[in-house]
């Protein structure tokens, strides 16, 4: 028998430091105390994105430490020209002797904090949802390669999945990485940031998603043209002024709000839900398809079911803000009136589609109706006037 | 999963690759890199239909972990001395987590090369994940530990504590200036490459021997997206490389990065890893073991070096000066004593030292005792209120020092103290590559060359600053460092629970106020801060007074 020298492990000790084994002052304070919940109780969401992001106002008492060259420091509440009640304030002034919490001190310092993303996104529901959305599309692919479907697609369907369905992944792409998660640096809260990063995520996952698909149909119809949605989304004049809209985006200068408004209430609405609710869901099963509505339909529920209501949880109450409401609805208004006319050309522009397939969706006039509809109540719901441009 | 490969997948997403066709993207933040349109190619080779179940996947692991700690009673073993620290690092981590997923939309303008962009999106939002994950474990902590005091009042804390605000530098350094500087340099190859593998490899397993292994189950999930993050800066470092004339600003930069991140990283980690520990174990590696093998080895030797040939001036110096802080000059046993004189000033209870850490220390980092072995014997008799003041207050041969105008680490070592005039105020650094710094990189030029986008030092550089004049209960009360009994400090220098042998705000009363060293340093005549700066230099090592018979 051979000797095993002991090993060398950390001891364990009976410590008895769980909760509710002695009794001294804070020993029940178990809740984070120093913000003050949208609702009655602090939620799980709350708890974890709330105050992650420093305020000046607030408890930051040595201010920023760095700042960008021009001076500004932090997340400057100027990065769009929307306002919340509070800001115009004077920041707290701090020096020798000033101590450091503000005089007056009240939580929250502006506005701006009361923001809560009703999907109450933080990484364990982002994670969990984004696995369930790929575990479907992949399933919904799967068994339709095993049941031969994509055999059934009209000719002209594969050609218009190719080019125009292609196309649209460029449009989630570019919103997702260049507008949404860009954005994610410059709102003025970790609420808004995080919310910003959500949506993004959403828009890059569907332009995989897209693409992947686009590889599938590749692998899987033989005169399918992986590579046609490029020339599709360079060249074909119906995209142009998407694509317009899209980078346009991109070139706002130093505004998120702007950014996140124009894609969120004025694009999808008016081009986005346009192309893929009524253009390709209504077209595609009388072509033969019924996959491909749901692979669209994970990226539509994206934005109908969680990125649009957490934009209107946002912009909401700037619109009706109790120190800045009239100031807001003057930029939305204006907002309202530079993007929607660009909007209403970009869906023009994709009219020619509408004639592409074999088996046609409603009438494109019908489907701008229905989008412009889906519009107008979205802005009535942030408590902002239908712009006149509406009318084009 | 998709029956397609995660290479061919990944091929067919750069398909998505944009280049503008009819406006230009706003510019919002600049650098004085240049780059070539080099098509380096995304490292991470990361798509989404395969990330989200993996992450998933992680995350059922680590929440299964958690649920299983509370079943099985984890907290009835875990050490409160290591547990208290956690009130600080929990603070402090979220931030730089939640600014590293800000700092990545910095790149996606500046560096023009849109297969980078995939991978940057993705550590986006892997730093959402550790942010959250990491303010989920906290909440557990509060729950679920003993006291929660400071962990309930946690990110207030954070923003008005003087360790919070050097930690901040781990944070705001990834958000602002130079969007390479920040987003790339500081970030992804320094803090990073190197020291998260002191952050989130070593200090877990210290916290394992200590009983809780949920620290380790949330980190060691956060450093499995972080290996791929290291693979984000290395793509873009080396596309920087292949510009001549971003060496000599990839030299200013390292240069930074690597000091700052040394002093702060090594002053708290170095803290919680050495002085947070139960675990006396002889074989156990010390920090500077660690560091030698993780940092040293693993980070200079295996990755910087060999970078050389490409052009990087690698900041040789500076990487044996730290090791040579952390050996020969005590740094970390002389942060942790200023951490433990300064305890009142905090929001965690910071245990004393006993014979057996004595051992310890005297073995792994012989002379330990005779520099600060008096010290910590005097912090234990002065720990339970007794008619006596906090130590900060009463005579144990300990100048409190003055603060680093750059790291915010006080000069502890105090021989390497640099005074200056800058920008109309007389700063001290903690040593000479601080000064530089501030007097140097963090400039609008830089050795002749135009930098204007190099970021700024802003704010409140000294804590002390604020309270000038302040009786010590009323900052405390200031900073909302009390319990719920409206007068029992969260803070304690020891781990008794018992109400009676608590610190209040009663027992602060009675000590004279604070001063800020800044305010003061300032307020001497030319002559006097010439003495007081002959002075300081030749105080220590443990904060010791100068000699008199010198």
């Amino acid at each position: 028998m051979t000797d095993i020298a002991e090993r060398s492990v950390p001891k364990l000790q009976f410590t008895d430091a769980e909760a509710g084994a002695k009794e001294f002052p804070d020993s029940t304070a178990r809740s984070y105390n120093y913000f003050k919940p949208a609702k009655r109780k602090q939620t799980h969401y709350e708890d974890v994105t709330v105050e992650v992001q420093p305020d000046p106002r607030h408890y930051l008492s040595q201010g920023w430490i760095y700042g960008f060259a021009d001076g500004q420091v932090g997340y400057p509440l100027t990065w769009t020209k929307l306002k919340a009640w509070g800001q115009d304030e004077p920041e707290p002034e701090r020096g020798p002797g000033s101590g450091g919490l503000p005089k007056n001190f009240s939580w929250p310092a502006h506005g701006w904090h009361e923001f809560r993303d009703p999907n109450e996104e933080w990484e364990m529901t982002f994670y969990r949802y984004g696995a369930n959305v790929e575990r479907q599309i992949n399933a919904n692919i799967d068994v339709a390669r095993e049941a031969d479907a994509f055999a059934q697609w009209n000719p002209n369907w594969v050609t218009f999945v190719e080019r125009h369905v292609g196309a649209w992944m460029h449009i989630e792409h570019i919103l997702g990485l260049y507008v949404f998660s860009h954005a994610n640096r410059s709102g003025p809260t970790n609420m808004h940031n995080t919310a910003m990063v959500v949506n993004g995520m959403h828009k890059i996952r569907f332009a995989q998603d897209l693409a992947l698909y686009n590889l599938t149909l590749s692998e899987e119809i033989e005169s399918f043209e992986g590579s046609a949605h490029l020339e599709t989304w360079d060249s074909d004049p119906a995209w142009r002024s998407a694509r317009e809209y899209v980078e346009a985006l991109t070139a706002i200068e130093d505004d998120w709000g702007e950014s996140i408004f124009a894609a969120n209430v004025v694009f999808e609405p008016l081009v986005g839900e346009l192309f893929r609710s009524n253009l390709v869901q209504q077209s595609a099963a009388g072509n033969g398809d019924f996959v491909t509505p749901t692979v669209i339909g994970c990226g539509e529920y994206d934005y109908s079911r969680r990125d649009l209501r957490m934009t209107i949880a946002m912009f909401e109450p700037r619109a009706n803000d109790k120190e800045f409401a009239a100031h807001n609805q003057e930029i939305m208004q204006g907002w309202l009136s530079k993007w929607v006319p660009l909007a209403l050309e970009a869906a023009r522009g994709l009219q020619p589609l509408w004639s592409e397939p074999d088996f046609k969706p409603p009438r494109f006039e019908d489907a701008l109706d229905r989008a412009k509809s889906r519009f107008s109540g979205i802005v009535s719901e942030l408590g902002l006037q239908l712009p006149k441009e509406l009318a084009q | 999963m998709s029956r397609q490969s995660v290479a061919r997948a990944h091929q067919k997403i750069q398909e998505l690759s944009w280049d503008p066709m009819y406006h230009t993207p706003y510019q919002k933040y600049g650098t004085d890199y240049t780059f070539q349109k080099a098509q380096k190619r995304d490292p991470l080779k990361q798509v989404l239909r395969s990330y989200f179940p993996m992450q998933e996947d992680k995350d059922h692991r680590v929440y299964g972990a958690s649920d299983g700690a509370i079943r099985g009673n984890m907290f009835r073993q875990v050490q409160e001395r290591w547990l208290e620290w956690q009130k600080l690092f929990l603070s402090i981590i979220p931030l730089p987590e939640i600014s590293a997923a800000r700092s990545m939309p910095m790149l996606f303008h500046t560096v023009p090369n849109p297969e980078l962009h995939n991978g940057q999106a993705i550590q986006m939002i892997d730093e959402v994940r550790h942010s959250t994950i990491q303010q989920n474990l906290k909440r557990l902590y509060m729950k679920n530990y003993v006291d929660p005091a400071g962990f309930n009042s946690t990110l207030r804390n954070f923003h008005n504590d003087y360790c919070g605000t050097i930690g901040r530098q781990f944070a705001e350094g990834f958000i602002t200036g130079d969007a390479i500087t920040a987003a790339s340099i500081y970030l992804t190859i320094v803090a990073e490459t190197a020291f998260t593998n002191t952050l989130f490899v070593a200090m877990p397993a210290e916290a394992a021997a200590n009983g809780d292994y949920l620290l380790p189950t949330v980190f060691h999930s956060v450093q499995s997206d972080e290996s791929r993050h290291i693979s984000n800066g290395y793509a873009t470092l080396l596309m920087a490389l292949s510009d001549e004339g971003n060496h000599q600003l990839l030299e200013r930069d390292l240069r930074y990065a690597w000091w700052n991140n040394h002093r702060v990283v090594d002053a708290a980690i170095g803290t919680f890893i050495e002085y947070g520990t139960k675990d006396r174990r002889k074989d156990r590696e010390s920090y500077a073991e660690m560091w030698r093998r993780w940092i040293y080895d693993d980070y200079y030797r295996s990755y910087l070096v060999p970078l050389e040939k490409y052009g990087l001036v690698i900041p040789h110096d500076l990487i044996e000066e730290s090791w040579n802080q952390i050996w020969n000059k005590g740094y970390v046993h002389e942060v942790a004593q200023f951490f433990a004189t300064g305890w009142l000033a905090n929001y965690w209870r910071i245990d004393p030292m006993t014979d057996e850490d004595f051992e310890w220390f005297e073995y792994k980092y012989p002379g330990w005792y005779d520099k600060y072995g008096k010290w910590w014997e005097a912090y234990n008799s002065l720990s339970m209120p007794n008619g006596h003041h906090p130590i900060v207050a009463e005579n144990v041969d300990y100048v409190y020092p003055h603060r680093c105008w750059v790291c915010m680490v006080p000069c502890l070592v105090r021989e390497d103290m640099v005074m200056d005039e800058v920008d109309g105020q007389w700063r001290t650094y903690c040593h000479e590559a601080c000064a530089w710094t501030d007097k140097v990189a963090f400039r609008p030029e830089y050795e002749g060359r135009d930098t204007p986008n190099m970021g700024r030092l802003t704010g409140m550089r000294e804590w002390e600053t604020l309270y000038h004049g302040w009786n010590w209960a009323d900052v405390i009360t200031d900073m909302g460092f009390v319990r719920d009994d409206g007068k029992t400090m969260v803070a304690q220098p020891h781990l008794d629970l018992d109400p009676k042998k608590m610190w209040t705000l009663d027992h602060m009363r009675r000590m004279g106020n604070l001063q800020s060293p800044n305010v003061l340093l300032n307020e001497m005549s030319d002559d006097e801060r010439t003495a007081f700066a002959a002075d300081y230099v030749r105080q220590g090592p443990a904060g010791r007074p100068a000699p008199t018979d010198a």
